[in-house]
């Protein structure tokens, strides 16, 4: 048993409800203060694991340990995890201060600070979640990113062993969504609580964590940071998941993926067979009238900042993406022109494309 | 979500709507205006002395006790209800709700009849109950449960539908932080549902006062004894007691006036409670 780390630990951790598997043997670790991603579709089992650590369901196997003691034999009630909802999950009829100060005022009167106490340090935690002076409106008064907050302070009220958020930022509007995301990282860098984040949003995952678990099925297919899971996915689920995906047939040879005419450098996954398909980024493909390469027909173009953004498709049908600079626009891009395309460089996998 | 300001009535709509003020008038304010005008008819003094009648009085405490008793039991058992349903997934929850409508597609003879059929001397348990000297047909027992049977589902139909719509989130929220039962009974879920609460209770309390049917089959008629408020206003009647029939009645319609004003004010406080929930 991992059970004499500082950190979170969980091992071997299976759940199901009725005869479908949520979780199938999940072992994770998180370090004090690490803020650590939960990555997945929806149905791969991250909310369950976030449940279980919460105590708000119990795993059929497996051990949960914090701080060396056992979570499983603790009631939710008696764990201190402050737990924030999609759904905020705020108390409708309290006021802001009164929501924030609820976790220390059902504290057991010994334990209880001072009303003078509570009231102090609900004014620090809305000043932290830069909420001065919003102490006496109601829930329904506010914003959903203002709740969002709220719900935070609310958590961080009581000083938790473990910072939970399931999908905090689902419920909003992308632009308010990126920025909660950095006010986040930025409270967990000035609170630094252990932090543990569901999310289906790779991107939310990628900007905020120190490190990634991303599941798949009831599965941890991969933990690493954003960079390794950048640099060296696993698998083609891993490699899909995290980005706009384009693929290929192809043959290794060595340390390079040949085509019918070209050939590509190859990150290759261990376990890779010889005959396999060839996984690319958009922006790590090229387009050009000349030359070697698949024959595609361009679909649509999108220019977005400083990027352009390329939709094509080959004879069989096969949409491909493609991301250039502004700067470096290939000549003769254009709507209906037929171009040729080659990926500078490709992933390959042990296993087929996971759908 | 507010809808669009409704337009002025014209035309065809001031038609429809005469009609259904006419309409409201005969079926329903005219027969109120007819109690009152009945009792009055041989002015007050005749009035109050119908209340000094001991079998009236004997029939409103009565009716006061049975309520006492129906209303609290169905509170907290509506209350249950409506918390193991909202707030928990089980088995049977189906059936549960359909045995809470029961009493409102049951005729009230039949929530009374069931009794008679169970406890009455010739009943199921008849004999056991004779043998062990209890009574539970003719008397304040058997008014009871026929009157609990009959407003079984106001506190509970009125708290479900709230109850769902607000989920168990709030009450998941407060376990992370560290509430127990009692904390979160009476700090997070009863606020939430409290005007939702005292809505069903006041119906409940309503029907429960007012109730004929079932109580009449249970009640066997004992004048100053098992007689209730509306079986006592049938029986002056039937005794060509007009005036007094009408005064006993007055209490009932003035009764019903009193839920519906604070039904109206609780409809006008709760709509503001479920906007503010709804912007959520």
């Amino acid at each position: 048993m991992n059970g004499r780390s500082a950190g979170l630990a969980v091992k071997d951790v299976a759940k199901r409800f009725g005869r479908f598997p949520a979780l199938k043997g999940v072992s994770i670790s998180a370090e004090p203060g690490e803020f650590l991603a939960l990555l997945g579709p929806s149905g791969s089992g991250k909310t369950t694991l976030l449940r279980v650590i919460a105590g708000l369901e119990t795993p059929d196997e497996g051990s949960v340990f914090m701080e060396g003691s056992d979570f499983l034999a603790q009631t939710a009630r008696e764990r201190r995890v402050g737990m924030v909802f999609q759904s905020y999950a705020l108390f409708r009829h309290m006021t802001v201060a009164k929501n924030i100060a609820f976790g220390l005022s059902v504290l057991p009167r010994a334990k209880r600070p001072s009303r003078k106490e509570i009231a102090a340090r609900v004014e620090r935690l809305l000043a932290l979640v830069q909420l001065d002076g919003l102490g006496g409106r109601y829930p329904g008064q506010l914003s959903g990113g203002q709740q969002q907050r709220v719900a935070l302070a609310r958590a961080l009220a009581i000083e938790p062993r473990v910072l939970l958020l399931d999908e905090p930022f689902g419920a909003l509007d992308a632009k308010v969504r990126k920025e909660l995301r950095f006010w986040l990282r930025h409270v967990h860098d000035e609170t630094g609580v252990t932090t543990i984040f569901v999310t289906h949003d790779q991107e939310e995952a990628m900007d905020l964590a120190d490190r990634v678990a991303v599941l798949n099925q009831g599965r941890i297919v991969q933990v690493g940071s954003p960079e390794t899971l950048h640099e060296h996915p696993v698998s083609a689920f891993v490699f899909d998941f995290l980005g706009a995906a384009n693929r290929l047939p192809c043959r290794l040879a060595g340390d390079l993926a040949s085509f019918d005419g070209f050939s590509a450098p190859a990150v290759i996954a261990t376990g890779a067979p010889a005959n396999t398909t060839a996984w690319f980024r958009p922006h790590e493909t090229e387009l050009s009238l000349e030359g070697p390469g698949v024959t595609v027909s361009v679909v649509s173009l999108v220019t977005k900042g400083g990027a352009v953004q390329v939709e094509c498709r080959d004879g069989d049908g096969n949409g491909y993406e493609v991301d250039c600079a502004r700067a470096a626009r290939p000549a003769g891009l254009a709507v209906g022109a037929q171009m040729k395309l080659r990926p500078r460089r490709v992933f390959v996998f042990p296993e087929p494309a996971a759908e | 979500m507010r809808a669009s300001t409704p337009e002025k009535p014209k035309g065809a709509a001031w038609l429809v709507l005469g009609a259904a003020v006419l309409w409201l008038a005969l079926t329903i304010l005219l027969p109120l205006i007819t109690v009152f005008v009945e009792a009055f008819r041989q002015g007050a003094a005749a009035y109050f002395a119908a209340f000094q009648d001991p079998d009236a009085l004997a029939a409103i405490k009565l009716s006061l006790q049975v309520a006492a008793a129906a209303v609290p039991l169905n509170a907290a058992f509506g209350l249950s209800a409506a918390w193991l349903i909202s707030k928990f997934e089980f088995v049977g929850k189906g059936l549960l709700l359909t045995l809470i409508d029961l009493p409102f597609s049951l005729s009230p003879v039949i929530s009374g009849l069931v009794w008679v059929l169970l406890f009455g001397a010739s009943g199921w348990f008849g004999p056991l109950l004779d043998k062990l000297g209890i009574q539970i047909i003719f008397s304040y027992t058997g008014i009871l449960l026929a009157t609990i049977l009959v407003t079984f589902p106001f506190v509970a139909r009125e708290l479900i539908p709230l109850m769902q719509a607000q989920g168990a989130d709030e009450e998941t929220a407060a376990v992370t932080l560290g509430a127990g039962g009692g904390d979160i009974f009476w700090r997070v879920t009863l606020p939430n549902i409290a005007w939702a609460l005292l809505y069903g209770v006041l119906l409940c309390n309503a029907r429960a006062l007012g109730e004929f049917g079932a109580v009449s089959v249970v009640s066997g008629h004992i004048r100053g004894l098992t007689d209730t408020m509306p079986l006592h206003v049938e029986v002056l009647y039937n005794d060509y007691n007009f005036v007094a029939a009408f005064a006993v009645a007055s209490l009932l319609a003035g009764l019903a006036l009193v839920t519906l004003a604070a039904k109206t004010l609780l409809e006008w406080r709760f709509s503001g409670e479920l906007a503010r929930s709804a912007r959520h």
